[in-house]
């Protein structure tokens, strides 16, 4: 073996170590919630409400806490975010004003969620007078995924060829029928990876809903949108954090139970966009 | 099949308008359209400006009770004593000490890992660790900062000998595994964009493999590994859930990575719940938002300039 | 009979006069063919006959263009009518990711027609004229992309003609196929000129003079003669016309 062979060698060496530094803790990360966790995981669990303090009993209020704010950011986020892609690739003149919008959208992308969290706070809970509520923590979540929506909508439509757009123009389409017959079901996979992506996201975020949204402790179901709710992420940092004597089943168990409904939405993505691929290479 | 219907339909052909003036039906079906989209489109601006708007003017409300010059250069922050104090120096320099321990595991994990998956790996183990990666940027960071509790602390606290495991270090690790998907991923997204005849110009003058990544490809990539690790910063200065679980937060300024450590994204969440509306503290708490959404705008900022700016060269 | 007639034809993109006093009747079921060397405007022109410039910002257009005596250019004129009556074929082919059977019933189905009975008739209709009728008939509902660069554009054009247009405009459609596929749409362009007028860019000057019966030359956004093929090929008036059919030019 010559010195060029060996400095290779070493040199592979080294990336694959950072590669497994990589993947060795994450799935050693999500190894042991499994392992730890899948033993508390039952029907009561699931479906219990919470007692003693949170230190016996289920999640469920959590659960379908999250659930609700979920739908609820999805449905506020969605239809702003996809047809603000649409405005801004299809109708809107390029210009300064558009690559202005573009650069803000694309720094709130990077804004720390926490942020989102003073801003819900201060406009939805406070100066709109919603309080600490269901709506206000799906408001602030939608404010959050927003940018992530449009951003994956309008790289999905602007991979749309041109050509498809002239063709279907030429053909005596009017405008709309174009997007809509032509251009979205184009960017659809996209548009919809980018969706549930961002939905994921806002499952799993707790600093924002620390803020509008959470119940410490709320043995019931909300009954609308204006109360307050328990909610998942939030209840595993309070149950980590603020609850001493906390059997350690009882986080192990919650912590798997979030994962697991943000990898449900991680899967659905992949598997789209996987098949989507293929299509494409078809 | 199709034949047989021929005879009858071929009667109804498509009659066209001879007229080419306006017509009515198509212009009110999309100028509707169009105004519904314009003002989901507007909607989302409007919305944009508003965070914008509205932290300002809750944050800057604070320099009516406190100066400039205190909040940001001062080195307590006792919000809550008799004497309050909001000097946010403790606090950045949490942030600073925090991001700074993620980035320096991130930076050169995540680019091996990105070199590795561009250029070493073969297709399928590709498609398996870009899966993977994805994922780890899908674990909440309430459940990071979980396990930061109950493993990674007792280890941190056993390893260095100390009083409490949690410190600047502790979140150090556990941030630079959040910062890690996005280096990762773009990194890897420049490395793929250069195109292959960098790669056999190099190879066919008779340099390896590694010559070639590291003589050519990496720096033919560098403006948009640059990028990715400043957005890795980005993510890393944000981070909240995590650090607040397990750095411990003391607000005074951190003087090793040993020690606890409070950070503005910390100090926001924790505290917040306990603000009187519009009062000095929860002004103070929008102004830490504020230096917040300007570090990560400035962060965002140059990241943006040098991914074009590479661009625009590659060309 | 003019079909189109077009006359001081002015177009600018933002301050670049790309076309200047052009001015040229199109004849009715004749096949005009615009030749001239790239850049010359002659692609750009054929752009202005179904307002497809106007998806360009920054395109002002000024002059007359009627078709059938109607005003192209007008305020109140329906973009959408007139390019179902003026059809489109590019210079690349550029079929939906859709079915064969979809691509061809696109236009139809965004003109209001829903009958399937009414729709297959149009798309074997469109599809024989195109002569790809034999070639896909038994597998309709198969994706477009699957087919080869000729057949696509066989396609393309009938997926135009499924609109019955009057005019049929042709962007350099025989540039990305190669030489057996080329003839084959060729062969088509001359059949199907005793139903549609059609007017086509070509690069290829034997292209022009094999097929069609007019021939417009462009230079530097200018029209420099237009005529019968036959005459431009053999006695042009203008020397810049006789310098590029020679192919004494640049």
């Amino acid at each position: 073996m010559n010195k060029k062979q060996l400095e290779e060698k070493i040199a592979f060496s080294v990336l694959t170590v950072t590669m497994l530094l990589v993947v060795v803790p994450t799935l050693l990360i999500i190894g042991y919630i499994i392992f730890k966790g899948i033993g508390t995981i039952n029907w009561e669990f699931i479906s219990a409400m919470p007692r003693k303090g949170m230190r016996e009993g289920g999640i469920f209020p959590a659960i379908v806490g999250t659930i609700y704010l979920v739908l609820g950011t999805i449905i506020l986020a969605l239809p702003l975010g996809i047809g603000s892609a649409i405005y801004l690739t299809e109708y809107a003149k390029q210009g300064k004003i558009t690559r202005l919008i573009r650069l803000a959208i694309m720094n709130l992308a990077g804004v720390p969620s926490v942020v989102y969290g003073l801003f819900g706070l201060g406009l939805f809970v406070l100066f709109l007078q919603i309080g600490t509520s269901i709506l206000a923590g799906a408001l602030t979540l939608a404010c959050l995924i927003l940018p992530v929506v449009i951003t994956a909508s309008e790289e999905a439509l602007k991979s749309v060829p041109q050509s498809y757009r002239e063709a279907s123009l030429a053909l005596g389409a009017t405008k709309w029928q174009t997007i809509q017959k032509v251009v979205i079901p184009h960017a659809m996979p996209g548009i919809i990876t980018g969706a549930i992506l961002g939905i994921g996201r806002a499952a799993g975020e707790t600093a924002p809903i620390l803020l509008t949204v959470a119940a410490f402790f709320l043995p019931r179901l909300p009954k609308s949108v204006f109360d307050q709710a328990m909610v998942l992420p939030y209840h595993l940092y309070i149950i980590s954090t603020q609850v001493p004597n906390m059997p350690q089943e009882i986080q192990y168990g919650t912590a798997l139970v979030l994962l697991g409904l943000v990898s449900i939405f991680f899967m659905i993505a992949t598997v789209i966009r996987i098949k989507f691929k293929m299509a494409n290479r078809a | 099949m199709l034949g047989s219907q021929e005879m009858v339909v071929n009667e109804e052909k498509m009659v066209h308008r001879k007229s080419l003036k306006r017509n009515i039906k198509h212009r009110i079906w999309e100028y509707l359209i169009e105004k519904i989209i314009f003002i989901l489109g507007i909607t989302s601006v409007v919305i944009i400006s508003l965070i914008f708007l509205f932290l300002f003017r809750s944050g800057i409300a604070l320099f009516k009770d406190v100066s400039v010059k205190d909040f940001l250069f001062g080195s307590n922050w006792f919000p809550i004593s008799v004497n309050p104090q909001y000097g946010i120096l403790p606090l950045v320099t949490g942030s600073l000490l925090v991001t700074t321990g993620a980035i320096l595991i991130s930076v050169p994990i995540g680019v091996g890992c990105a070199i590795y998956i561009s250029e070493v790996a073969p297709p399928k183990t590709k498609t398996v660790l870009k899966v993977i990666i994805e994922f780890l940027s899908a674990i909440p960071s309430v459940v990071l900062g979980f396990l930061g509790i109950v493993v990674l602390s007792s280890w941190v606290r056993i390893t260095f000998n100390l009083s409490s495991g949690f410190t600047a270090l502790t979140g150090s690790i556990l941030v630079s595994l959040m910062a890690l998907p996005t280096i990762i991923s773009i990194s890897d997204d420049a490395l793929n964009a250069l195109p292959m005849e960098y790669r056999e110009a190099s190879l066919a003058l008779g340099a390896t493999k590694w010559e070639t990544i590291f003589n050519v490809l990496v720096p033919a990539a560098s403006s948009g590994i640059i990028a990715a690790i400043m957005l890795g910063i980005g993510r890393a200065i944000g981070e909240t859930m995590t650090v607040m679980m397990v750095t411990g937060n003391a607000a005074k300024i951190p003087d090793s990575f040993l020690t606890s450590a409070r950070t503005m994204t910390a100090t926001i969440a924790a505290e917040m719940g306990d603000t009187v509306r519009n009062g000095t503290h929860y002004h103070a708490l929008f102004a830490v938002g504020i230096v917040l959404l300007m570090m990560t705008t400035v962060i965002n900022l140059i990241a943006d300039f040098v991914l074009h700016r590479g661009r625009r060269e590659g060309r | 009979m003019a079909k189109i007639s077009v006359d001081d034809l002015n177009l600018f993109y933002g301050d670049f006069q790309a076309l200047k006093n052009i001015s040229l009747n199109i004849e009715e079921k004749k096949v005009t063919a615009l030749i001239g060397p790239s850049g010359c405007g002659k692609s750009t022109f054929l752009r202005t006959l179904n307002r497809m410039n106007d998806l360009i910002s920054g395109v002002k257009i000024t002059g007359d263009l009627k078709l059938e005596e109607q005003e192209i250019y007008q305020k109140d004129v329906d973009v959408v009518s007139l390019r179902r009556r003026v059809g489109m074929v590019f210079q690349k082919p550029n079929p939906f990711p859709k079915s064969i059977y979809e691509n061809v019933a696109y236009g139809p189905r965004r003109y209001g027609i829903k009958n399937k009975l009414q729709l297959d008739s149009i798309v074997e209709k469109s599809l024989k004229k195109a002569a790809l009728w034999d070639e896909v008939k038994d597998r309709l509902n198969k994706s477009a992309l699957g087919l080869s660069g000729g057949q696509q554009q066989r396609l393309c054009i009938a997926r135009a003609l499924a609109m019955e247009p009057e005019v049929l405009l042709m962007d350099e459609p025989t540039s990305a196929l190669d030489p057996i596929a080329t003839a084959k749409i060729e062969e088509l362009i001359v059949e199907l000129k005793n139903e549609y007028t059609i007017v086509i860019v070509t690069h290829s000057m034997q292209q022009a003079a094999r097929i069609s019966d007019e021939t417009a030359f462009f230079l530097m956004g200018e029209l420099v003669e237009a005529d019968k093929t036959q005459k431009i090929f053999t006695t042009p008036r203008d020397q810049r016309t006789e310098d590029y059919v020679t192919g004494r030019f640049g």
